[in-house]
């Protein structure tokens, strides 16, 4: 699978790229599931130098793909393998804290991953500009319920139930890259009880 | 100043309601007989005395009884208040601006002293004295925009310029026509209006954002947006609509004129001097449709426009369910005669 075509959208859906290796002096790659393809094919397309400064931190998919065993083989400098980007977190922002200026990032799977991910590297202040992302794999969203403000992961379907208020929710499009999420909004606050049937629309 | 401050609610029993006084000066937003987006910005500079534009920030009958409802949605959620870390020169800035303007401009109400940095700051409607150092957020209760704002009719926000845009990133939000603060927060200008229809295909953000990014200091602007609100609901937030929602559904033929209302909001933009910011009061103003039906100009020209209003529009805003019953009752005051040009009252 390659880059994925989301269907047109409003201003503040994120897009994704392809992801291309830039010339640095470290190499910050993430990765979840399918994203292991991309990071597979951009070390592919990189001079053979790459590997030897490259750090990469992967994650199981969404979906439960996981490619750890290819990863393991490209002999990277450093490789890690986390359950979950909970887990992956403080080994995340131990190494955004101490990365120089001119490293270059990458950040290739599930949109959850990417704008976790990307989340992290804005708080960590490194420029913008520095972030290559590159959608593969599961187009599940990562929702925030705009009233009880937590946040449902993975969700495949509109509308779902939320999983902390259990309020029936429609997916908007309108998506807040602070919050790293997708806005999920009661679908029956004006006629209670009146809930269409779940859609499968983000697989 | 003969003006009381009116003790009512905007919630539960909805004792809120306009003085013939205030249905004479209410801004009525349309120009002419049809409504679309447009670039409609002009000068903030005073008005016609008594007018909602006469002053920098106008303070009405409302003003007690909206910062009460104000503290109230604050008290059941904090999150309606957010200032990201460098964000507060910019509240300073904003502190200083309604601070300066309404004692100038109120000074039965309202009084600034200035001692270098020692303020002394008199807000007698609302019974609060506060000496502070300005700049200084240890001298206030609570941070500046916040402090201000508590004590200002109108949601703000502020926003900061870079990068050839500009960014959300402070803002007190508790009488929106329903968006998220606490979503939008941290959005540049495309991101957070993406949601509106029609209006990026005409180009409206594109020219409003280099407007806007060129504001001066001392040079505001100034322009209308409209909604529909079922009773007098100042929070109608994203947040609250699994409560406030469910009025959507109870409108009927015979409580429309007392219960659907104009929702008008009077938004201004002011160039901060120290943060650079760009300061967005959203001034808001309800009005029955019973109160607005005196005004005969008014009543007749509202039922053109919501008639022939494109549905899209009418959905984002909320009211197209609602919209044959708006118009049924409307209809009763269209004689079918011209309005004069202008949105003053005949
Ligand atoms: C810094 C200044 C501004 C801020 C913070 C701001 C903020 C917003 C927000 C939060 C919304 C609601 C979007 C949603 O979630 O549905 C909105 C709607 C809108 N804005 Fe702005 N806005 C600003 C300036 C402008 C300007 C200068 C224009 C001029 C054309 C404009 C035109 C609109 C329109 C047409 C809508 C749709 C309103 C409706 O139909 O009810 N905005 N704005």
């Amino acid at each position: 699978m390659t880059k994925t075509d989301f269907p047109p959208s409003i201003l503040s859906r994120p897009t994704y790229g392809v992801l291309s290796p830039r010339p640095g002096p470290a190499h910050l790659l993430i990765a979840d599931g399918a994203g292991a393809g991309a990071v597979l094919d951009l070390l592919g397309a990189a001079d053979a130098g790459m590997a030897g400064g490259s750090h990469l931190i992967y994650l199981p998919g969404p979906d439960g793909t996981d490619r750890t065993a290819e990863l393991a083989a490209l002999a990277l400098a450093q490789f890690h393998r986390a359950p979950s980007f909970a887990a992956a977190l403080p080994r995340l922002r131990k190494v955004l804290g101490d990365a120089h200026m001119g490293v270059q990032i990458y950040l290739a799977g599930s949109e959850g991953l990417i704008g976790q991910a990307q989340r992290e590297v804005m708080e960590a202040g490194l420029p913008h500009d520095a972030v290559q992302t590159e959608h593969r794999g599961s187009w599940v969203r990562r929702v925030q319920c705009v009233h009880c403000k937590g946040i449902t992961e993975n969700v495949a379907t509109d509308p779902f139930l939320c999983s902390h208020c259990g309020l029936a929710l429609f997916v908007r499009d309108h998506y807040s890259r602070r919050i790293a999420a997708f806005q999920g909004v009661n679908i029956d606050a004006e006629d209670p009880g009146s809930v269409p049937p779940p859609v499968e629309k983000f697989r | 100043m003969g003006l009381t401050f009116k003790d009512e609610t905007f919630r539960e029993d909805f004792t809120f309601f306009n003085s013939p006084a205030a249905i004479r000066r209410f801004p009525f937003p349309f120009p002419e007989d049809s409504y679309m987006y447009s670039v409609n910005m002009e000068p903030h500079v005073p008005g016609r005395p008594g007018s909602v534009f006469e002053k920098t920030f106008d303070v009405d009958e409302h003003y007690v009884a909206e910062m009460r409802e104000r503290a109230r949605v604050l008290a059941e959620d904090p999150l309606r208040c957010q200032s990201l870390p460098h964000m507060t020169l910019a509240g300073w800035d904003l502190l200083e601006l309604i601070m300066e303007a309404k004692a100038r401009e109120y000074p039965d109400w309202f009084s600034l002293q200035r001692d270098g940095n020692r303020w002394h700051w008199i807000n007698r409607p609302l019974e609060i004295e506060q000496t502070f150092t300005f700049l200084d957020e240890t001298t206030l209760p609570c941070g500046p925009m916040e402090y201000i704002t508590r004590q200002t009719q109108g949601d703000f926000s502020l926003q900061d310029q870079r990068n050839d845009n500009l960014w959300m990133d402070a803002g007190m939000v508790t009488t929106q026509a329903d968006w998220s603060l606490d979503f939008d927060l941290g959005m540049n200008f495309f991101e957070w209006h993406a949601p509106v229809p029609l209006a990026h295909e005409k180009q409206i953000f594109t020219r409003a954002l280099k407007f806007l990014m060129n504001v001066q200091h001392g040079a505001p602007a100034r322009r209308f947006n409209w909604t529909m609100t079922i009773d007098p609901l100042l929070d109608t937030s994203p947040e609250n609509y699994p409560k406030w929602g469910p009025s959507r559904a109870t409108l009927t033929p015979e409580n429309v004129g007392r219960r659907m209302h104009l929702r008008v909001e009077l938004q201004t933009f002011f160039r901060l001097p120290r943060s650079n910011a760009l300061a967005f009061p959203i001034r808001c103003y309800l009005i029955r449709f019973e109160e607005l039906a005196t005004q005969p100009k008014w009543a007749r020209r509202l039922h053109r426009v919501i008639r022939d209003l494109p549905d899209e529009l009418a959905a984002y805003k909320g009211f197209l369910r609602n919209k044959p019953i708006m118009v049924d009752y409307l209809a009763q005051f269209d004689d079918g005669t011209p309005t004069s040009p202008g949105w003053w009252a005949d």
